[in-house]
């Protein structure tokens, strides 16, 4: 239960937080992305600001055992790059350039996106189905 | 730059990273926008499908209620292209490649470069620079968006 509800917390911290910094607005985020353009660096402020509490967690987590629900905390990052890494993270970038809306937003932003949202809510969850399929395909290739 | 965009930018993101950091110290767990979502989709995470529902489902009431509630906030638009096209298209890319790399904006980006992880720090240079060189085909060179 209060799993559950913390991660209710954490949710709506996240998705206000994402309507305040502009990151649910696709023109700003298209202006943000825009470095050969009209560029405007706030993309930095928002991410900056977002990484300078979680960079504390992380110190405070590695003094715990586990989490204060006592739950298993994460392992230590995986060290491995690999190719699906590179090849998933251009794809997401041209289609986050193109539209203005990473995954977090697209989610947020359901109660006011219009159609064109939910359209593009849509179309993101049957990409979402098609990775597994499609990430072997890719490693079946690299094997060969 | 409209000068008050940075301070929300910076505001906005503090809120974004209390949440991650409320979501690993408390449920112990890494807050990835697409792993959160996308395990519900592909059904990996349904061992932990209650925390996930709860998760989105403050996800998608806060702003809702925001917009509805808070007079700065009303009558906010995502300014969403109205190429249907380049809606479908962004939305296969975005699912898709997320996927395959294992993370976004918010499990690369936030969770991961804050804790010096390659994998983070590697996945947000390759996005960002897509990102950068698709806005400047799709908007500067071929006018689609």
């Amino acid at each position: 239960m209060n799993r559950n509800l913390f991660a209710f917390l954490a949710g709506g911290i996240f998705g206000a937080g994402l309507l305040v910094s502009g990151m649910t607005n696709t023109d700003k985020v298209q202006g943000w992305l825009d470095v050969f353009g009209d560029w405007d660096p706030t993309l930095a402020f928002v991410l900056g600001g977002a990484i300078i509490p979680m960079a504390i967690a992380w110190q405070m987590a590695t003094r715990r055992a586990r989490s204060v629900l006592g739950t298993e905390l994460p392992g230590k990052p995986d060290p491995r790059l690999g190719h699906n890494l590179v090849i998933g993270s251009v794809l997401f970038g041209a289609g986050w350039g193109l539209v203005g809306l990473c995954p977090g937003p697209a989610i947020a932003s359901i109660s006011y996106g219009g159609l064109g949202g939910l359209a593009f809510l849509i179309a993101m969850l049957a990409g979402m189905l098609a990775a597994p399929p499609v990430r072997k395909g890719i490693d079946r290739m690299a094997a060969a | 730059m409209i000068e008050t965009d940075w301070i929300l930018g910076l505001v906005g993101g503090l809120m974004i990273g209390v949440a991650a950091a409320i979501f690993l110290l408390v449920n112990g767990r890494i807050m990835g926008a697409s792993g959160l979502i996308g395990g519900m989709v592909d059904r990996s995470g349904w061992s932990n499908a209650a925390e996930r529902i709860a998760f989105l489902a403050g996800l998608v009431a806060v702003p809702a209620a925001m917009v509805l509630l808070v007079p700065a906030f009303a009558g906010t638009s995502t300014n969403i292209t109205g190429n249907f096209a380049a809606i479908v298209a962004g939305g296969l890319l975005v699912g898709l490649g997320t996927r395959l790399a294992n993370g976004c904006t918010s499990g690369h980006g936030v969770c991961g470069i804050s804790r010096l992880s390659l994998r983070g720090i590697v996945a947000t240079v390759f996005y960002l620079l897509a990102g950068g060189i698709s806005v400047v085909l799709f908007k500067h060179l071929l006018g689609v968006i």
